[in-house]
């Protein structure tokens, strides 16, 4: 569960009539003076500055996200280096067309993203626009729903659960259906599993798009709706037509956010039932190969690729659109 | 979700430029209604907890109490051995966020004060490594935490199973937001401010340690709040990597305690609780330095 850094173009660009020619002509001057008044010194502390953290990240995430992708062309058990063979695209071959549960666990993922574009995003974005409109107690009301953020997912999967439990939870105990023979099995029925799954992750997410949107919003400029009220629109037209495109930059973070949540969600799963029938994912597939029984590194790897691969088709886009706009700042 | 409907219906009313009163009760009347449903499944954990399992088992889950009590919540907490739990979350999160923040304000102070070539790409590495699923390098970092001997320095003789092989992915792995927001903080600091200290002859590192990080500690206040949040809450990466229950941080314990009392709900809700307690201690503490942290990512803040 991380955000995503990025940088909206309005923050980006200086604001108007603060002279943003010569800040940037002073930027672009000043740092060569600095480079020339570095002693030898100085470039080693730097190179120190920078390359240490950079090791670290570069071994333990890179190195490690290209040895998955060694990995995945090979056989392996584990126990010795010599018990590594090369076997070529046999490991994919097997993953797409013989194992029955990776194709419904791209299918989950798929699902995870949609569920969560569609129900909590907009819920978030409603709420927010509601608490932007400079009412009382605004702090209380989003503290609740912020809330759930704040917690570790695990500890929000032991929460449901007491919600969904066939015996003992709330759901079955209201309506009636916690009888043996009358049973809805919330958490073990594969056909209601992963929505039951769904309602708790988008009571999580609801709450974070809200924060989103409520920083996206606060940077709109006021005038704006001023001159919206003045024109005579609606709050509705005034939401769609002039409040809604500036959120833009928000909207970009905020899909970028959602996908990548769709393809790290594991924990929540793994606490209720461990990815079992009905809510197979990949990031489940691949953690089985790990503290599962079976230790087949190069088949578990090849799935960590197929994750790898779609995350980067995500990911690559947005921080070149990203590095890009700041460049141009 | 029909609420939705409801309201658009009471905040769309006002068409006058002067907002009109009742609106405003029906927003907050919604508003107090659905914060209450969406504090509904915590309200219902907590009162779980307050009840005893017998009393549960007997009249069911949807009853009124004879008693409350929390009782629960000290069983949870000591036949569970949480103390110790909550013990080895502090030797993994405190040096994990310390060494996160040091060693990525170095990186953004590089990046952002000095116009090296390989600056962007930098920043592009760091950041592109924070998006990916962890489970993207999870495979090779087991094998490779299990192939590193470091005997004597951790108790298993590796940093498999190791507070420190857990301290290390944090770093490594957070250090990438990290990096990114405090170099957009710190190009946001005056050029001036540094090039007359360099003029001056200071060196490099007293222009890092004594001048711009001083000047950061609003963003490094955030980005502590919410990796103090980020690395508490971590449930796969202990999961993966400890195998020991006696290294477990706290949330991966709570998964045996689970385990162990699935028979009685009670009190793994109580556990659970306990749980998010220090989280929501932090949050309600630094309230304000948490959503600017995680707003500081998407909107500059």
């Amino acid at each position: 569960m991380t955000t995503t850094p990025t940088e909206s173009p309005e923050a980006a660009t200086p604001p108007p009539g603060s002279g943003p020619v010569t800040k940037t002509a002073q930027a672009a001057k000043v740092p060569q003076g600095h480079r020339r008044l570095l002693t030898r010194r100085d470039r080693l502390t730097l190179g120190l500055m920078a390359g240490l953290p950079t090791i670290l990240h570069v071994a333990l995430v890179w190195v490690t996200a290209l040895a998955s992708i060694a990995l995945a062309f090979t056989t392996w058990d584990g126990i010795g280096f010599d018990s590594i063979k090369w076997v070529g695209l046999e490991n994919f071959k097997e993953l797409f067309t013989n194992n029955p549960q990776f194709w419904p666990a791209v299918q989950h993922n798929i699902i995870w993203f949609v569920a969560l574009i569609l129900i909590p995003t907009p819920l978030g974005l409603f709420l927010a626009v509601q608490l932007d409109k400079q009412i009382r107690f605004s702090r209380v009301y989003q503290t609740a729903f912020f809330l759930p953020v704040v917690m570790s997912l695990a500890v929000i999967g032991f929460v449901w659960q007491l919600i969904y439990n066939p015996d003992t939870g709330l759901i079955n105990s209201l309506i009636g259906a916690n009888e043996p023979g009358h049973y809805i099995d919330w958490i073990g029925d594969p056909d209601l599993n992963l929505w039951a799954i769904l309602i708790a992750a988008s009571w999580r997410h609801a709450g974070y798009m809200m924060i989103l949107y409520l920083a996206g919003l606060k940077g709109v400029d006021p005038s704006l709706r001023e001159a919206s009220a003045l024109d005579g629109a609606n709050e509705w037209q005034t939401f769609k037509n002039v409040i809604f495109p500036t959120l833009r930059p928000t909207n970009t973070v905020v899909l970028v956010v959602t996908i990548i949540e769709a393809l790290r969600a594991f924990d929540l799963v793994f606490v209720f039932n461990k990815g079992a029938e009905g809510t197979e994912l990949l990031s489940i597939l691949v953690t089985n190969n790990i503290i599962g029984e079976s230790s087949r590194i190069g088949y578990g790897s090849a799935i960590a690729v197929v994750l790898l691969v779609i995350s980067l088709a995500v990911i690559i886009p947005y921080l070149i659109a990203t590095f890009r706009k700041e460049r141009q700042a | 979700m029909s609420t939705i409907v409801d309201t658009t219906a009471a905040t769309a009313a006002p068409k006058e430029r002067t907002p009109v009163r009742p609106a405003r009760i029906l927003l907050h009347v919604f508003l107090a209604g659905a914060a209450l449903a969406w504090l509904a499944p915590l309200l219902w954990a907590l009162y779980a907890a307050m009840r005893p399992y017998g009393e549960t088992s007997e009249k069911g889950y949807v009853s009124w109490p004879d008693k409350l009590s929390l009782d629960n919540f000290t069983n949870a907490f000591t036949q569970s051995d949480m103390t110790h739990y909550f013990v080895n979350t502090l030797i993994i999160a405190v040096p994990a966020v310390l060494l996160t923040l040091f060693l990525s304000s170095m990186v953004a102070f590089y990046v952002s004060r000095f116009d090296f070539r390989v600056n962007i790409f930098l920043l592009l590495v760091f950041t592109a490594g924070n998006l990916l699923p962890q489970q993207v390098i999870i495979t090779p970092l087991y094998r490779l935490y299990l192939l590193i001997d470091i005997p004597g320095i951790t108790m298993s003789g590796k940093l498999y199973d190791s507070a420190l092989g857990l301290v290390l992915i944090h770093v490594a792995f957070q250090s990438g937001f990290c990096a990114f927001v405090l170099s957009n903080y710190m190009r946001s600091l005056p050029h001036e401010l540094t090039e007359a200290a360099l003029v001056d002859g200071a060196s490099v590192w007293r222009l890092y340690w004594q001048i711009v990080l001083p000047l950061c500690r609003p963003a490094m206040a955030a980005l502590a709040t919410l990796l103090s949040i980020w690395i508490y809450n971590d449930f796969f990466w202990a999961l993966v990597l400890i195998s020991t229950g006696e290294n477990m941080p706290i949330t991966s314990a709570l998964n045996n305690l689970s385990g162990q009392y699935f028979t009685d709900p009670n009190l793994v809700a109580a556990g659970a609780l306990l749980t998010a307690i220090p989280t929501l201690i932090v949050y309600f503490a630094l309230q304000r330095q948490f959503v600017s942290g995680l707003t500081l990512g998407a909107n500059k803040g």
